[in-house]
């Protein structure tokens, strides 16, 4: 493995997964999402009020082309959680709906406060008077 | 030169024993649902990427956004 040290973007990249422990790379920010798919991850975290850092990727085709090459994922969003891709956005709603997002952030898993189940209100009887 | 669903599941086909895919798309974006029995044991980011490797470079490109759910089968 011969690697090129001096590219400052890869570098850069590799940096920002290691500080950050919930990273984001997405198309444009999550106030402003460039693209659906990277919208609805930004979106997921930000329902789970999960504190995030986004990396927009299109000012510079290069953070993508570089992304992929270190990741070896080649599309746009992808979620780093502790350093390790998680996933793009299937990934990430797949696991969101079944509470392993949650369980991987370190996020109580929803202690979910089941309010109990609203009780059927049973049809009042309808009874027919033949009287 | 616009690629089909069923040039997809073909090529997903050819490439992983055992699987069996259902793709819908519009040419340019595609949705690959894939089960096979290669993914069994293997991460979620593991089984995506056999998928996605199939395709390459063109995931991204000529495909420009490819959403996959993959579903490890039993052995055949």
């Amino acid at each position: 493995m011969t690697e090129e040290s001096s590219n400052p973007i890869s570098e850069a990249i590799k940096s920002a997964i290691a500080e950050n422990p919930v990273l984001l790379f997405m198309k444009g920010t999550p106030e402003h999402p460039g693209c659906g798919f990277s919208a609805r991850v930004s979106a997921i975290l930000e329902s789970l009020d999960q504190p995030f850092a986004a990396v927009d990727v299109l000012p510079d085709p290069r953070i993508r082309q570089e992304l992929s090459a270190l990741s070896n994922w080649p599309t746009i969003p992808q979620l780093f959680v502790d350093g390790e891709l998680v996933g793009g956005c299937d990934i990430v709603s797949e696991m969101y709906q079944s509470g392993e997002l949650q369980q991987a952030l370190g996020l109580e898993a929803a202690e979910s406060e089941t309010p109990e189940p609203e009780p059927v209100q049973s049809a009042p009887l309808s009874i027919e008077n033949r009287l | 030169m616009s690629t089909t669903p069923q040039e997809l599941k073909d090529r997903i086909e050819a490439s992983i024993p055992g699987a069996s895919a259902e793709v819908t798309g519009d040419g340019r974006h595609f949705a690959a649902i894939v089960s096979a029995p290669a993914f069994r044991g293997m991460s979620r980011i593991a089984q995506h990427r056999l998928v996605y490797d199939v395709f390459g470079g063109e995931v991204g490109n000529t495909i420009h956004a490819l959403s996959i759910q993959t579903k490890p089968s039993e052995e055949p």
